[in-house]
């Protein structure tokens, strides 16, 4: 009777669930600790209703990226933090003992799931809700209120996939939970299910993410901005989110179905009973591959318009950037099986596969010809996105090489699930995304603060991240040659392969520093502001966000602009445009909703619920959520007006401010 | 004038600087590198041999694009540095129908090359296909289990348990299963990897060209005991293979390996020495991939 209410009330949780080994307890600790700091912090300085009102419940995209890339840097950090400890077990401690081969699996799983779904996916969404709308010319996106629903989805992910540091386990099955291994037989525990249900929540906000960014693309650019003349980073946002809308709805339905596997028996991708795990490893990779593409297709926009800025020259071969854009994420969707060559696929259908991946570097080629190309008979200043761009190019070249080798089948079956392969996907995603995220934060930053980052000490971090990016990967490029398979938690000694780990793990140190200076960078410039402070147009910059006033108002633009040129800002500084005799109409923004950060919250006991299987919860949420969304969705009164006279007042006194 | 010297003075100190830091950390890799052995590039197999050679070929086409890029990219970058008032500035230049054209058929011509090396290679180095030998293939039946790998020799009679003894310059026909989650068998210096799945047969035909003995691993996580589940091959000369295969099938000390033997060893266990079984029955293989065939029956 008694152990029937637990049941019915917890589920599967029980106290013991809350112990751990103490590197973990050690990390929920801090999790928990700072999370009670801040708390204390908020009250203590009485800012619960500045942060409910200002950020929270806004729905100004300004606002919501900027949370995007909060979360993504503490989730950074926290990527970083298990990296680290991976390579410390793989260079301290060959015959195992800091870490247990179970802790070391859930680390590996967690390092990957969070650095491509919490740190990546929210560094693209989190530029895109700065950047494109006022790189169109827009107030807003499309949909407001779907932003912040995604965002929130996004934030409850991130949620459930911390939440093991503290309460349960994390999925042991690697980044991809491939079958069998991730099924109930051999994984019955929580882990896999907060997987799951992490991935599954954060996963339908950034597809609605990207339905809300393709359609303000689509719907929403000045006047005069035909496709052509759109800025190339847009055209990149535009591409990723089509991935987006075609990639996300397979996970979805793969999760599903590894869900139903494990909640309800059924037999999708066991090995008996008629389930094939064949066919999730096909589904997750037919997502897999244009995620990829989802994530550096924006880097190459950014860089595409770095390069033209600090160059001060118009980009080189526009048309051939688009197209390349546009063959890349149609190729993206035809080359999934590279991931596994491995599996006894016929000769002809790796041969098929093989080629079509060879074929995506074509247009990629071609992008970095056109980027090497802006800067010829250009004048370019090295700040240091130019040096992001720099170290970029070469990475990014060397990860491509390694790439190609490992497209030629024959040749991937000594490279596949080896340390050649790890080095290579962080080659590109770290030389890719990640410098196309630094170099885009750094250029972008004056535009939303009036401050110009530090450039001294944003240099010293570039060069940590250099050389720490070469001593983190060069090695394991080779260790992979040697033999060295990836995820392993210790290795026979007589290898001789300790070295090269010490020096892999010294690298990562190196990266750690980089951090810390980037940290440190935006900590300096903020304390020493008067120093840093810029003009709204820092950099001489060619596009429409550049003519928003610093930092720009909720509705971006006063008057919407018209376009008539691809870089309309550049023009308009050349022929000195000036807007005498502006006519200010009656603008609506949105009202802040609460209802955002309450379905996140009915979302994320809906996870609880089903992943530790307390099934009233679930209801509950389910319920809350509905409620919650019809609420919301059948209020009328969603927008306030700012009158013309008011938004000219205003927009003058910005004006003045800034002469 | 003194500026300017101060400057190159500068410009020069960085130079060594970065140059000392790059050569230390080339020293540094050549140090932790040296005298370890390298199964990808020093081969011992017909098919790992052929596979180095692929990448040889592959690495040395990718660098026709690599090496103008790196080219053009510093000195495209140095000469038109914003500092270089002499240099020619065209802000208003987009793009250049010849240059463009240039960039999207040289890569197209080298991927078309490429393409016809992988569709070539990719069906000689089939690894479903059977070796080309005069010489009468061994067939062993490779299964994967929690955690350690289960070699079944039919013909000989016997299975051996964490290593794999082979007759060198003899085609080696390996059917693979798992008995447990998906397991990849790697030998780098004989061949690359095929998946072993549960419910299926997956196979790899290798052969190796020197007696002596490789490491094999699993490239694919299994669960706890993944990183213990290596294996040793032995490549012997094809009379000491015989012997010892006979000797063992001779052997009354080596325990037989029937259906419950075989699910004692099944059972998850870590760090399996080598052991030697009698096979008592030759179907094994085939019960082991079929017991996944209907509904919940493997568990």
């Amino acid at each position: 009777m008694w152990d029937t209410l637990i049941d019915i009330l917890f589920g599967r949780l029980r106290l013991s669930d809350f112990v751990h080994d103490p590197i973990m307890a050690g990390a929920g600790v801090g999790m928990v600790g700072a999370l009670v700091l801040l708390i204390i912090g908020l009250t203590y300085f009485k800012k619960w209703k500045w942060l409910w009102k200002n950020w929270l419940t806004s729905l100004d995209p300004k606002k919501i990226g900027v949370m995007y890339l909060l979360v993504s840097v503490v989730m950074l950090l926290r990527g970083l933090a298990d990296a680290l400890l991976l390579r410390a077990q793989q260079a301290t401690d060959v015959s195992g003992g800091l870490l247990t081969a179970d802790h070391f699996q859930q680390i590996f799983s967690a390092h990957g799931s969070i650095m491509i779904f919490f740190v990546a996916m929210g560094i693209i969404f989190g530029i895109f809700n700065l950047i494109v709308p006022a790189q169109i010319g827009s107030r807003d996106v499309a949909y407001p209120f779907l932003n912040s629903v995604s965002f929130w989805l996004f934030a409850t992910g991130m949620i459930l996939i911390n939440a093991p540091l503290v309460v349960g386990e994390f999925s042991a099955a690697g980044w991809l939970a491939y079958p069998p291994l991730s099924e109930l037989q051999y994984s019955p525990g929580v882990g896999v299910d907060y997987w799951i249900w992490s991935l599954q929540i954060a996963g339908v906000g950034s597809l609605l993410s990207g339905i809300n960014f393709f359609v303000t693309i689509i719907k929403m650019r000045a006047p005069g901005m035909t496709l052509m003349k759109m800025p190339i980073f847009v055209w990149s946002a535009m591409m990723s989110t089509v991935l987006v809308m075609f990639a996300f709805p397979i996970l979805t339905a793969t999760l599903g179905m590894l869900s139903l596997d494990r909640l309800m028996g059924m037999h999708f991708f066991t090995s008996d009973g008629g389930g094939n795990p064949m066919m999730y490893i096909n589904l997750i990779w037919a997502w897999g591959h244009p995620e990829v593409y989802i994530l550096v297709l924006p880097a190459f926009g950014i860089f595409s318009e770095i390069v033209a800025t600090f160059s001060g020259k118009r980009l080189f071969g526009y048309t051939s950037m688009v197209v390349a854009l546009i063959a890349i994420t149609f190729l993206s969707f035809t080359v999934w099986l590279h991931h596994f060559f491995t599996m006894g696929g016929g000769a002809d259908v790796n041969t098929f596969f093989g080629i079509m991946t060879m074929i995506i570097a074509i247009p990629t080629g071609v992008k970095v010809f056109n980027w090497i190309f802006t800067m010829y008979r250009g004048r370019v200043r090295f700040t240091t996105p130019m040096l992001w761009f720099m170290g970029f190019v070469v990475t990014f070249t060397i990860g491509g090489l390694t790439g190609v080798l490992m497209s030629v089948p024959a040749a991937d079956f000594q490279f596949h699930n080896s340390l050649f392969l790890v080095a290579h996907f962080h080659n590109m995603i770290i030389g890719g995304v990640l410098f196309g995220a630094f170099a885009g934060f750094t250029y972008w930053f004056p535009k939303f603060t009036g401050l110009k980052l530090n450039e001294k000490l944003g240099t010293y971090a570039f060069w940590f991240w250099i050389v720490g990016f070469i001593l983190a990967f060069v090695p394991l490029y080779i260790l992979g040659f040697m033999g060295a398979v990836r995820r392993l938690d210790h290795y026979d000694p007589s290898l001789g392969w300790q070295g090269l780990f010490v020096v892999a793990g010294v690298g990562v140190l190196l990266l750690c520093v980089g951090v810390a200076f980037q940290l440190l960078q935006i900590a300096y410039t903020i304390w020493k502001r008067d120093a840093h402070r810029v003009g709204s147009d820092p950099w001489k910059g060619r596009t429409l966000e550049w003519a928003m006033p610093t930092p720009p108002p909720e509705y971006n633009f006063a008057v919407i602009p018209t376009v008539t040129h691809r870089d309309q800002f550049w023009v308009d500084k050349k022929h000195e445009k000036v807007l005498t005799d502006a006519v200010y109409e009656d603008i609506r923004v949105p009202k802040n909703s609460g209802a955002g950060i309450i379905v996140g919250g009915f979302a994320l006991l809906f996870g609880i619920g089903i992943i530790w299987h307390i099934w009233w919860m679930v209801i509950v949420a389910l319920l809350g959520l509905i409620i919650t969304l019809i609420i919301r969705l059948t209020n009328d009164d969603t927008e306030e007006v700012i009158k013309a006279a008011t938004l000219k007042k205003h927009d003058e006194a910005l004006k003045r401010s800034a002469a | 004038m003194r500026r300017d010297k101060l400057r190159r003075a500068r410009r020069i100190r960085q130079v060594i600087i970065s140059s000392l830091i790059g050569l230390a950390i080339i020293g540094v890799l050549f140090a932790v590198t040296l005298g370890r052995d390298i199964p990808v590039l020093d081969t011992k197999g017909l098919i790992a041999d052929q596979q180095r050679d692929l990448i040889f070929i592959t690495f040395v086409l990718g660098m026709f694009v690599v090496i103008p890029v790196f080219v053009m990219l510093f000195a495209i970058a140095w000469k038109y540095r914003a500092g270089n008032k002499r240099a020619k500035y065209e802000p208003e230049v987009d793009g250049n129908a010849k240059l463009e054209a240039l960039w999207w058929g040289i890569p197209i011509l080298i991927i078309i090359v490429l393409a016809v090396i992988t569709a070539v290679s990719t069906h000689a180095l089939d690894p479903y296909k059977k070796l080309d030998s005069n010489v009468k293939p061994v067939k062993i039946q490779v299964v994967s289990l929690n955690w350690k790998w289960l070699f079944i020799y039919p013909d000989q009679e016997i299975a051996t348990v964490n290593y794999l003894n082979i007759p060198k310059d003899t085609p080696i026909d390996l059917e693979l299963t798992s008995d447990a989650p998906m397991n990849s068998f790697w030998v780098p210096a004989l061949a690359g990897q095929v998946y072993s799945m549960a419910g299926m047969t997956t196979q790899l035909h290798i052969m190796a060209d020197t007696p002596g003995t490789f490491n094999g691993t699993s490239a694919n996580i299994s669960g706890d005991g993944y990183a213990d589940m290596n294996f040793k091959v032995n490549a012997l000369n094809e009379t000491d293979f015989k012997t010892w295969a006979a000797g063992k099938y001779n052997s009354n000390a080596i325990p037989l390996l029937t259906e419950s033997s075989y699910a004692e060893l099944a059972k998850p266990s870590h760090k399996n020495p080598e052991k030697t079984y009698l096979l008592s029955d030759t179907n094994l293989y085939n019960k082991v991939v079929m017991k996944y065939m209907s509904p919940g029956s493997s568990k």
